[in-house]
C-alpha cells in the first residue's frame, strides 16, 4: 500500500514543482540575460544543476509575492500561462517573452482531491485505471521529472546562442494568463499581453507532473538587418 | 469605416457562396453572362472602395471565385467560424470585437513592480561582442623572470582543418612526433628533423568520413589511436604505417581519445565513453554512460587513476579507473555554464584538474578531485578551448577562442595574468605541448599551427633540484632537438 501512495503526485506536491520550477527559470532568465548584475546571484544546486538565484532583496519580496499568489492560483486550476517578459528601460519595447504554458490534466484534477481515500480503499482497481487512462503518466518519478526541468533549464542557459543580444538596460515584468473566474487581489491589475511585433519563436522542451503540464517557449524580437 | 462595413459583408457573402458551391456553377453560365457579371462586379467594388486604392489593385491578380475578386483582405477562417457558430451569425459588431478568442482569460500583473536593475548594468554578454580591453589588468612582467616571446617560433600551414570546437585533432609524443589530422587524413610532422609522412587516409573507406580526433599511446610513440567521424576508433603502426585494429563501439563520431597505458578511452558524439583495452580481442572492458550530450573532452589524471570527462551537457564527471559499466562516477561536477572541452591535470598536484567552459561560461576551473570541491574559478572573458600546464613551473596556459582568440598563461594559484600571446585569426582549438615541455602547439580554425616558445626549464635549476626525475633530464635532452629545429 504505501509503495502506491508513494507515486501518486497530489495537487499540492505538483503546484510545489510548478513553482519552485517557475522560480528557478524566471532567476536563470535574469541571470542569463543579464538583467540584473551577475554579483547579485549566488549558485545553488538544484536538479542536478547549478542555477543561480538573486539575493537581491527587492527582487526576492516581489518574487515571493508574484510566486505565493501564483501557488493559490495553481491550486485553483486557475493558471493558464506565467510570461516572463523582458522589456526595454529606455525604449519601453518588448524584447523577449518567455511563456510557460501550464494545462491541468482534468481527470486528476477532479480526483486529486479524494486522492488519498481511494488509494487506500481500492488499492489496485484505481491503480490500474490510472495507468490506462494516463499512460503510466501517474507513476512519473519525482527524479524523472526533475530530469525533464534540469533539460528546459539548461536550454534557458544555452538560449544565450541564438538570441540577440539585450543591447539597452532591460527591466522584466511577470504576466499571469488566469482563467475569467479567477478571484484577483486588490495588488494585481490587468495587463496588455505585451506581444512582440516581428518576432521569432523557438520552443523549448517541456515537463509533466501527474497533475500539470508546462510548456515553455520563448520568442524575441528579430534583430533588424541593419543591425546584423 | 464604410471600408470595414464593406469587408464584412463580403466575407460574409464569401462565406455563404462557398456553402452552397456557388462558385463552381460559374463555370456553367455563357460566356457573355460571365462577362457581364464581372463587369458589373467590378464596377460596384470600384465604387464602393474608390477611398482605398490598394483594393483596387490587388483585383488584377484575381484568383479563385471571381465573384468576389478580392480575397485578399478577407479572414477565412473567422468567417468560416462565424458562419458555424449559430448564435454570432446575427450581431456582427461581436463576432467583430477582436477579443474574442481572448475571452476565455484574464491577464494579470503585479502592481509593485520589480525593482529596476541598477542603471549602470553591463550586460555580461555584451563582452563578447565588443572588443573592450576585459580583464586586461596592468601585466605585472615580474610574474616571471624569463622572457617569453610574443611571437610564435614557428608557424606550419594546416589546410582543411576542421573547424568543430568538438574534435581533437593534434598530438604530440615523446619521440618529439607531431600528429595532426586534417579532413580524412592523418600527417606526422616530424618536430626534430621536419619531417612529414602521411600515415593513413580514410578516403578510400567512407564517402565523407573524417578524423575527429588523435591520440599518441603513452610510451614510445610506436602507435597512434585514429578516432573517425563514423564510430570507429583505429589502432596505426606507425613503422608500417598499417592498421592494426578497428573497434568499433560508438554511433556517431568519435571526439575524444586518451590513453591510459594499455586502456583507451574514447569519447563519442553518442555521449558514452568507451574504455577500450587494446591488448584483447573483445576490446570493450566499460562503456561509462552519464552524459546526456556529446563527449568533447578525456583525460587521464597523470598517475591513471582517474578520468575526467567533459561533455556538452556542461558537466565534468570524474571516473575511477575501475569504473565499470553498471558504475556511476565518482563525481559530477555541473559548474559550468557551458559546454566542458579543455581539462587538464596539474603535473605538480596530485588531484588537482583544471577545466574551461565554453561561450557561455568563460571560466577556468580548479577542482579537488579527492573531494570534488571548487577550489578557484576565474572569468577569462571568453570561450576556453584547450588548457595545458607547464610542466615545469606552476603556470597554465589557456587557449581562448570566441571572441579573442589569443593564448593567455597564467600564474598558478594566483590566477594572476603573466602574457597574452595573439596572432590566431580564428578560435586556437587545439594545444599540445612538446615532450621537453617547452614549446606549445596551437592548431587553430585559421588553419595554422603556430609554435610557441612559451615555458623553459627554470632558470639555475640545472637538473640537480631534480635529481631523480626522469622528466628534467629527458627534457634537456629534447630541449637541444627543438633548438635544432630552428
Amino acid at each position: 500500500m504505501s509503495t502506491d501512495t508513494k507515486t501518486i503526485i497530489t495537487l499540492q506536491g505538483s503546484v510545489k514543482i510548478v513553482s519552485e520550477f517557475f522560480f528557478t527559470a524566471i532567476n536563470s532568465i535574469l541571470y542569463q540575460r543579464g538583467i540584473y548584475e551577475p554579483e547579485t546571484f549566488k549558485r545553488e544546486t538544484k536538479y542536478g544543476l547549478t542555477v543561480l538565484t538573486t539575493t537581491d532583496e527587492g527582487l526576492l519580496t516581489y518574487l515571493d509575492n508574484v510566486m505565493g499568489q501564483m501557488e493559490s492560483w495553481l491550486l485553483d486550476g486557475d493558471v493558464q500561462r506565467l510570461v516572463v517578459v523582458v522589456t526595454g528601460v529606455d525604449s519601453g519595447e518588448t524584447l523577449e517573452r518567455w511563456q510557460f504554458q501550464v494545462k491541468v490534466d482534468d481527470d486528476e484534477k477532479k480526483t486529486t482531491g479524494k486522492v488519498a481515500d481511494v488509494v487506500v480503499d481500492e488499492n489496485d482497481k484505481s491503480m490500474t485505471n490510472k495507468s490506462n487512462s494516463s499512460g503510466g503518466k501517474g507513476e512519473k518519478s519525482l527524479k524523472e521529472i526533475h530530469n525533464e526541468i534540469q533539460s528546459i533549464i539548461r536550454q534557458i542557459t544555452a538560449s544565450v546562442t541564438f538570441l540577440p543580444l539585450l543591447n539597452e538596460p532591460c527591466s522584466f515584468d511577470l504576466l499571469i494568463y488566469t482563467n475569467k473566474e479567477a478571484t484577483v487581489p486588490q495588488k494585481w491589475e490587468d495587463s496588455d499581453p505585451r506581444y512582440i511585433m516581428n518576432s521569432q519563436e523557438v520552443k523549448l522542451r517541456s515537463f509533466t507532473t501527474s497533475v500539470h503540464k508546462v510548456e515553455s517557449m520563448v520568442t524575441y524580437k528579430e534583430a533588424d538587418e541593419w543591425e546584423l | 469605416m464604410t471600408c470595414s462595413v464593406v469587408e464584412y459583408e463580403n466575407l460574409f457573402s464569401t462565406s455563404l457562396s462557398d456553402a452552397n458551391t456557388a462558385c463552381p456553377k460559374t463555370d456553367v453560365m455563357p460566356r457573355w453572362k460571365r462577362k457581364q457579371l464581372e463587369a458589373s462586379m467590378t464596377q460596384t467594388e470600384n465604387i464602393q472602395n474608390k477611398t482605398s486604392p490598394v483594393k483596387k489593385e490587388k483585383e488584377g491578380s484575381a484568383n479563385g471565385c471571381r465573384f468576389i475578386p478580392n480575397r485578399a483582405a478577407m479572414d477565412m477562417e473567422k468567417s468560416s467560424h462565424a458562419l458555424r457558430s449559430s448564435e454570432s451569425c446575427s450581431d456582427l459588431d461581436s463576432s467583430s470585437d477582436s477579443s474574442t478568442d481572448q475571452s476565455s482569460h484574464r491577464i494579470l500583473s503585479f502592481k509593485d513592480k520589480a525593482p529596476a536593475p541598477k542603471g549602470d548594468t553591463v550586460n555580461n554578454l555584451k563582452l563578447l561582442y565588443s572588443s573592450s580591453e576585459f580583464g586586461s589588468k596592468k601585466q605585472s612582467t615580474k610574474l616571471v623572470t624569463r622572457s617569453i616571446p610574443s611571437q610564435p617560433a614557428r608557424i606550419l600551414d594546416a589546410p582543411d582543418l576542421r573547424d568543430d570546437f568538438y574534435s581533437n585533432l593534434i598530438s604530440w609524443n615523446d619521440q618529439n612526433v607531431l600528429a595532426v589530422a586534417l579532413a580524412q587524413t592523418v600527417y606526422l610532422w616530424n618536430a626534430s628533423t621536419g619531417e612529414i609522412q602521411e600515415l593513413c587516409n580514410l578516403e578510400e573507406s567512407v564517402g565523407d568520413a573524417y578524423v575527429s580526433s588523435v591520440s599518441w599511446v603513452q610510451e614510445g610513440g610506436a602507435h597512434l589511436a585514429v578516432g573517425t567521424s563514423t564510430g570507429t576508433t583505429q589502432l596505426w603502426d606507425v613503422q608500417s604505417s598499417k592498421r592494426v585494429r578497428s573497434m568499433g563501439g560508438h554511433v556517431g563520431g568519435v571526439n575524444a581519445l586518451c590513453w591510459n597505458r594499455h586502456i583507451l578511452s574514447s569519447g563519442g558524439h553518442d555521449s558514452f565513453v568507451i574504455n577500450h583495452d587494446v591488448r584483447i580481442a573483445q576490446h570493450k572492458t566499460a562503456t561509462l554512460a552519464h552524459h546526456t550530450q556529446q563527449v568533447c573532452g578525456l583525460s587521464w589524471s597523470p598517475d591513471g587513476s582517474m578520468l575526467a570527462c567533459g561533455s556538452n551537457d556542461n558537466i565534468v564527471s570524474l571516473w575511477d579507473a575501475s569504473a565499470s559499466s553498471t558504475s556511476r562516477p565518482r563525481f559530477s561536477l555541473n559548474d559550468h555554464q557551458a559546454a566542458v572541452r579543455a581539462l587538464a591535470w596539474s603535473p605538480h598536484e596530485r588531484n588537482l584538474l583544471a577545466t574551461g567552459g565554453g561561450t557561455a561560461d568563460r571560466t577556468i576551473k580548479f577542482w579537488n578531485t579527492q573531494t570534488g570541491s571548487l577550489l578557484n574559478s576565474i572569468d577569462t572573458g571568453s570561450q576556453v578551448c584547450a588548457l595545458q600546464w607547464n610542466p615545469h613551473e606552476k603556470e597554465i596556459l589557456s587557449s581562448h577562442g570566441f571572441t579573442s582568440n589569443k593564448l593567455s598563461l597564467w600564474k598558478y594559484p594566483t590566477m594572476a595574468k603573466i602574457k597574452d600571446l595573439e596572432g590566431h585569426s580564428a578560435s586556437p582549438l587545439h594545444l599540445a605541448t612538446s615532450p621537453d615541455g617547452c614549446t606549445v602547439v596551437s592548431a587553430s580554425s585559421d588553419e595554422t599551427l603556430r609554435m610557441w616558445d612559451v615555458f623553459a626549464l627554470p632558470a639555475g635549476k640545472n637538473g640537480s633540484k631534480r635529481s631523480g626525475s626522469e622528466l628534467g633530464r629527458s627534457s634537456r635532452k629534447q630541449l637541444k632537438k627543438t633548438m635544432h629545429i630552428r
